[in-house]
């Protein structure tokens, strides 16, 4: 026997003790597709045969069952579930999950029953037990499928059970392997004319065909490979229903088109059937329509109604269709609530000023991975919507017929050329009274705390998953939530950047051959220098105009952009400053003509922003300077008295020659802080510079390499405006001696006139070796700047010693992560995902900054 | 950072004797933290000189670092004055080197131990943290010294950044060695008022027996000792109360206690005006599940807590260290379980939507408002009266027309560091009455604290009720 089970279903055994249950769960199934109560029994009793732990080892039983159900697991129940009420809680357990219950039953002999348990000697019982099974599952037989079974085989030998096969069928609404593309097509509601023009203008021809055994009278050909689905509802209301449906089914039967049920679709088969049913909404067209048609097209529209699967899911279980759309716990599943929900969508159970009953919004909720594509109810323009698209733009009701292509997203529309029904409730209006933000938008202005707070595991595309620990989300809600810029700006913080390893040179820290050797054993050939500009990191959005900010980004302010630190805080308390400062950027790239050959409204820039004390005068007057002053004046006193002493006690001299040097390191350490200030009067005196390009409309441009990158910079930097600098950059062949001293030629030069150091990346932006993802920069500080990182004295021999040994595999691991999620936000954003996609990766980088790392790496 | 002390009395050369360290030598002391070295510059027999040059290892501070443990890790540990200022890195130096001088010992010349002697003491740089000049005049003046006090500059080339916290400080008086010793001792760090180890209680004991000789009579006695127990009020207080036991000046002490008070005065009295007011619109609205969103350190969950009426008060903060706080002062582990049940404490976010604060009878939302950006205002408006949605609303925020009244704040300036607005009775109004047409919250306006005729009450209040008629706003969601 063929016992043919759906393959995401709730197998329940039923037989008495000894009919062979266990072993045919062994050899059928999975190790852990089967539950066993015996095994449950042992987890909770330390023995299987414990009659006494039966309860709590069923309600364990339930539990675990729950949760496979909810993972989409196949289980199978090892228990005697020989009575109804055995079984009671399993068939709700299947309900509750959308799975079909399947009942596998065990009739075998008593003597085959009772001869097995003898050879068990944990079955010690006598055999009154199995009689008692036998005979409570016998009078429970027949009502199986009552009790909720779809599906019930029985084995009533040993040789049936022996020669049974099982055998998995897909779902019917499982067309995972079919990848598209597809062209989904909203409620058509009889509109043939605006149909027919959807598709030809789609690329499908429709030709006129008498041919057809199924008298049809039309055939489609569609453009190569493509697939059209239709989101249901294709009749009543409008004027062209019979030729829609002769034009849906023709399609369906040739295999070029599918189709899945609306309400109005399965209340006209319920008409059809003879059912007694509401002449409303529009059924009175189609009927009218039909009535000249014969009782064979009648019937061939009958079945094929009947035919039609709940929803499908394509591509991996990347896209569902279903005519009201389907929440992810749904997708996949089959059960009567299944069916209802995609037919009808939710309601609250109360109705409207308009009579129409309110419906739940289940896509505001929708978290799910899979693009859900429906219609079912008329909304002036189709719009995305937490990965979910409702694509019912109200044809019949004068709006358009709408169609998505996948995986391309791109929406094509035919505009009604009537208005074929009133709808109850005015839906074109409805946009305006919201104000001026999309759906998205409007929904993304309030995160949940459920999307960002505790432990999380993020998965980005250029490392897999990144744990996020709880106490550093914990940390991180406190700064965003205290100080950061409004979340829909921040699309972007940028990652920690390690030091190279530390030199071994005579009083240096850090040098550039070892930047080198790190990227070439890496296997990287080429990398590119840029100089290291000591100001404060920024990120820059500027827009093309004003309006933007609303329509990109969904922030309702005034302005071309933001500029924001690597916390997420907008640099400037003063929004004027802040906004004349992205005018003279917008303007720049204005006049690069960046705007157009990038295609885009908007760029986000990667900057350093000059100068240091512009952010951080208060640290620099309260620690640097006030550190210079007493070393000056401490040391110059010191190096007096000692001059003194080594008069009259010649023992001193030695001390006065440390402290007189000591005194020359706090006058370095002066010049060295001293160079990133200038005051700053207004924003002439201020200096901007990009060196990332990171995205734009089109893309996050993690493609294109730092050449790219540094020239698109480099031409905003070019223009007359001199607040945007351009950053001087050199390339090194790694495999080149010359080259590379070349590179620390130029390291020397620029550091030598107090620069502060330069930053090596492999020249592609993204760049991969032997063991994964490396480092996307490392630094090489100079030795006169890390004076203000390291102390005034740390280049003296016996502070460097120590100083040298320094760890820097947590801050690179550190460095990695962020980047990844850097990358992931910028590229979520530009797929316009939602908010709260794009806000986890950058509140995971804010929490990762608060994992305690050496400060001065 | 050196330190020189000059012997200028007849027969200068007792300073040697007194200090037990040779003239001729540079002796260097091996310390936890560096090493000290003392020599003389001078050696006359009218003038004689003794230095200790104190030579702190930034490093070594860093990489043995003590402590609890996350403190660590601030990027001012390599980048600090330490090795150049007076601190208490001097004190401990002077007890290590000098400890026989300083505890009234001398081996060879006993009786110079009580002798006054003119003594000039010189520290290139002395931090003045809060106080300046005049600090060191309070504190060193009282114990009979002159004081030259010359403030450093910050750097010459920002003449905008204004001064340096450090003075080159000379001190000339007539006194013992030892007392000029336990002074600085115990001073030094009352100066820099940043302390480099723990304080404990041994501290304490440390602090009393270098002092106390002169302590007791000091008029700065409370400044004394709180800056230099500065952690720990707790600990103060116990050292004052030990003080006070053989208080001689009574008078002096009531006085102190006066002012003390009346600064205090000033800000509980509205700080208890505003929760009175707070907890009188919460059980006036009828509530007994209630929401302290923003609760900060638990004072206005405290007397919640003593309130019947509230059956469940959660308290929401988005600092964790002010939950911490929190759960110390309202003695979280120690309330029978009753009690116990009562409160919740929960970290969380005004700016991000909370399941777990929905369906609760009224929120209390106190001088939270103005610490948010106006702009994210709007974030806060729908997570609490969208989706919270408690019945009743009490929200209290700064009048900005009183700060007028207020001496001490200069004109145009907000009442807090953090707050990024404070509001007009009219803005508050506006703003109030646009949140209540958009969420269907009903709202009056009442006034905390002394009403002032021209500009109205110190802090602004609103309450809102959920108005019965309301249609829930918003966007409705599958559960």
């Amino acid at each position: 026997m063929t016992v043919t089970i759906p393959e995401l279903s709730l197998v329940v055994f039923i037989g008495a003790s000894g009919s062979g249950k266990s072993s045919f769960g062994r050899k059928h199934f999975g190790r852990f597709e089967v539950v066993s109560s015996d095994f449950c029994r042992g987890l909770v009793a330390d023995d299987e045969n414990d009659q006494a732990a039966s309860a709590p080892a069923f309600d364990l039983l339930y539990e675990i069952v729950g949760k496979r159900l909810t993972l989409g697991r196949l289980t199978a129940i090892d228990a005697t579930n020989v009575r109804p009420e055995d079984r009671k809680r399993l068939v709700l357990l299947a309900r509750e999950h959308h799975v079909l219950p399947v009942a596998l039953v065990f009739d075998l002999p008593e003597q085959v029953c009772h001869d097995r348990n003898q050879t068990r000697p944990d079955r010690d019982f006598g055999p009154h037990v199995v009689r008692g099974q036998r005979k409570a599952m016998k009078q429970g037989l027949r009502g199986l499928k009552r009790e909720g079974f779809r599906y019930v085989y029985t084995f009533k030998s040993v040789e049936d059970v022996d020669a049974a096969v099982v055998e998995r069928a897909p779902l019917w609404n499982n067309r995972k392997d079919e990848h598209g593309p597809f062209d989904i097509i909203g409620d058509v509601h009889g509109c043939y004319d605006e149909c027919a023009a959807l598709l030809k203008q789609l690329g499908y021809r429709l030709n006129e065909d008498d041919q057809r055994e199924d008298g049809l009278g039309i055939t489609v050909t569609p453009p190569a490979g493509r697939r059209a689905v239709f989101v249901g509802d294709l009749v009543d209301r409008g004027p062209g229903v019979v030729r829609v449906l002769r034009l849906a089914m023709s399609m369906a039967a040739d295999g070029v088109g599918l189709c899945v049920p609306g309400n109005h679709d399965v209340k006209l088969l319920r008409k059809l059937n003879g059912r007694n049913v509401q002449i409303t909404h529009g059924l009175d067209a189609t009927l009218e329509q039909l009535e000249p048609e014969t009782d064979a097209f009648r019937e061939q529209v009958r079945d094929f109604i009947d035919g039609l699967v709940s929803h499908y899911v394509f591509d991996d279980g990347n896209l569902v269709v279903a005519h009201a759309g389907l929440k992810e716990s749904m997708q996949g599943r089959g059960s009567g609530k299944v069916r209802e929900f995609c037919l009808y969508g939710e309601t609250t159970g109360e109705t409207d000023e308009f009579g129409l009953p309110i419906r739940c919004d289940w896509a505001a909720a929708y978290r799910g991975r899979a693009a859900v594509v429906y219609g079912h109810t008329p909304v002036p323009e189709a719009e995305w919507v937490n990965h979910t698209i409702n694509i019912d733009t109200g044809c019949v009701f004068g709006g358009k017929l709408t169609a998505l292509r996948y995986p391309e997203r791109e929406l094509v529309s035919v505009q009604a050329s009537d208005v074929y029904a009133e709808p109850a409730r005015p839906f074109l209006q409805e946009r305006e009274q919201d104000g001026r933000l999309s759906t998205q938008q409007r929904l993304d202005d309030v995160l949940d705390l459920e999307d960002v707070f505790g432990k999380r595991v993020i998965e980005t595309r250029l490392q897999r998953s990144i744990v996020i620990r709880e106490h550093h989300a914990a940390a991180a809600l406190e700064v965003m939530s205290r100080f950061a810029a409004n979340p829909k700006w921040l699309i972007y913080l940028p990652p920690t950047m390690s030091p190279c390893e530390t030199s071994r040179l005579d009083g240096l820290l850090e040098h550039p051959s070892e930047a080198f050797a790190y990227y070439r054993n890496q296997g990287v050939a080429r990398v590119v220098c840029q100089q290291k500009h000591m100001g404060s990191r920024a990120v820059a959005i500027v827009c093309r105009d004003p309006d933007v900010p609303r329509t990109r980004f969904g922030v309702d302010e005034d302005g071309v952009g933001v500029i924001y630190t690597r916390t997420g805080r907008r640099f400037f308390d003063d929004r004027e400053r802040e906004q004349r400062l992205l005018e003279r950027l917008q303007t720049a790239a204005t006049d690069a003509g960046l705007w157009d050959e990038l295609e885009t409204d908007w760029l986000c820039l990667d900057c350093e922003l000059m100068p240091w004390s512009a952010k951080a005068q208060e640290l620099l007057r309260t620690q640097y300077a006030a550190v210079g002053s007493a070393g000056k004046n401490a040391l110059a006193e010191a190096a007096a008295v000692l001059q003194k002493a080594a008069e009259r006690t010649p023992e001193a001299a030695g001390l006065l020659q440390d402290y007189t040097g000591r005194a020359a390191d706090v006058d370095h350490y002066i010049s060295a802080y001293q160079r990133y200030c200038w005051p700053v009067g207004s924003i002439d005196d201020l200096r901007l510079a990009p060196f990332h390009l990171l995205a734009s409309e089109k893309q996050a441009h993690t493609r294109q390499d730092h050449a790219w990158h540094m020239q698109q910079c480099h031409r905003l930097a070019g223009g007359c405006d001199a607040t945007i600098i351009a950053t001087d950059c050199l390339t090194v062949d790694l495999t080149d001696e010359r080259s590379m001293a070349e590179g620390v030629r130029w390291w020397e030069a620029y550091t030598g006139q107090g620069g502060e150091g330069m930053v090596v990346k492999p020249l592609e932006f993204v760049a991969r070796g032997g063991r994964g993802l490396i480092q996307p920069a490392v630094k090489c500080r100079g030795r006169e700047y890390l004076r203000i990182i390291y102390g005034p004295q740390y280049a003296r021999p016996e502070h460097l010693e120590r100083l040298r040994s320094r760890g820097l595999g947590r801050k690179r691991s550190l460095a990695l992560r962020e980047f990844a999620l850097g990358v992931e936000s910028l590229e979520r954003f530009v797929r316009r995902e939602p908010l709260r996609r794009v806000h986890e990766c950058v509140f995971a980088v804010l929490a990762l900054e608060s994992e305690p790392v050496d400060p001065r790496l | 950072m050196l330190l020189t002390i000059t012997n200028t009395t007849p027969e200068a050369s007792d300073l040697g004797y007194l200090l037990h360290k040779h003239p001729d030598k540079v002796q260097t002391f091996n310390l936890s933290f560096g090493a000290a070295h003392v020599f003389y510059p001078e050696a006359g027999s009218t003038r004689f000189t003794a230095a200790l040059l104190l030579d702190v290892d930034p490093i070594g501070l860093v990489r043995n670092r003590r402590g609890p443990k996350g403190e660590g890790f601030s990027l001012d540990q390599y980048v600090n004055d330490r090795p150049y200022v007076a601190s208490s890195f001097m004190s401990v130096a002077l007890a290590r080197v000098f400890n026989s001088a300083l505890g009234g010992r001398c081996r060879d010349k006993p009786g110079l131990v009580d002798r006054p002697l003119r003594l000039e003491v010189r520290l290139a740089c002395v931090p003045a943290r809060r106080g300046g000049e005049d600090l060191l005049r309070r504190l060193f003046e009282p114990l009979g010294y002159r004081i030259e006090a010359a403030r450093h500059g910050l750097d010459d080339t920002r003449p905008d950044w204004g001064e340096s916290p450090y003075f080159d400080l000379k001190l000339s008086g007539e006194v013992t060695l030892r007392d000029a010793l336990s002074h600085l001792y115990v001073l030094l760090p009352v100066l820099d008022n940043d302390k480099h180890y723990w304080v404990g209680r041994d501290e304490l004991e440390k602090l009393l027996s270098k002092g106390e000789r002169w302590l007791k009579g000091h008029p700065e006695k409370q400044l004394i000792t709180n800056r230099y127990l500065r952690y720990t009020s707790r600990l103060t207080r116990e050292a004052l109360s030990r003080l006070v036991d053989e208080e001689s000046d009574p008078d002096a002490e009531a006085e102190a206690h006066d002012k003390e008070e009346e600064t205090v005065e000033e800000r509980i009295s509205l700080h208890e005006q505003r929760h009175a007011a707070v907890i009188a619109a919460l059980k006036a609205s009828g509530a007994r599940r209630v929401l302290d969103l923003g609760c900060a350190q638990g004072a206005l969950l405290r007397r919640l807590m003593q309130e019947k009426q509230f059956e469940a008060i959660v308290g929401l903060d988005v600092s964790l260290r002010s939950l911490d706080a929190a759960e110390d002062r309202l003695r979280l582990d120690r309330l029978p379980a009753a009690q116990r049940e009562r409160i919740t404490l929960m970290h969380g976010s005004l700016m991000y939507r909370d399941r777990r604060i929905q369906g609760y009878d009224a929120a209390a939302v106190v001088e939270v408002i103005e610490h948010l950006d106006p702009p994210r205002l709007a974030a806060l408006e729908r997570v609490v009266f969208e989706f919270a949605r408690p019945g009743a609303v009490v929200l209290t925020t700064p009048n900005v027309e009183y700060n007028v009244r207020f001496e001490t704040l200069p004109a145009g300036r907000y009442r807090h560091r953090d707050h990024r607005f404070e509001w007009t009775r009219e803005q508050f109004k506006a703003w109030a009455g646009q949140v209540c047409e958009r969420f269907g919250y009903g709202v009056r306006f009442l006034t905390v604290g002394p009403e002032d005729p021209e500009v109205g009450g110190p802090t602004q209040m609103a309450v809102f009720e959920v108005r019965p008629d309301a249609d829930r706003p918003g966007v409705r969601e599958a559960p």
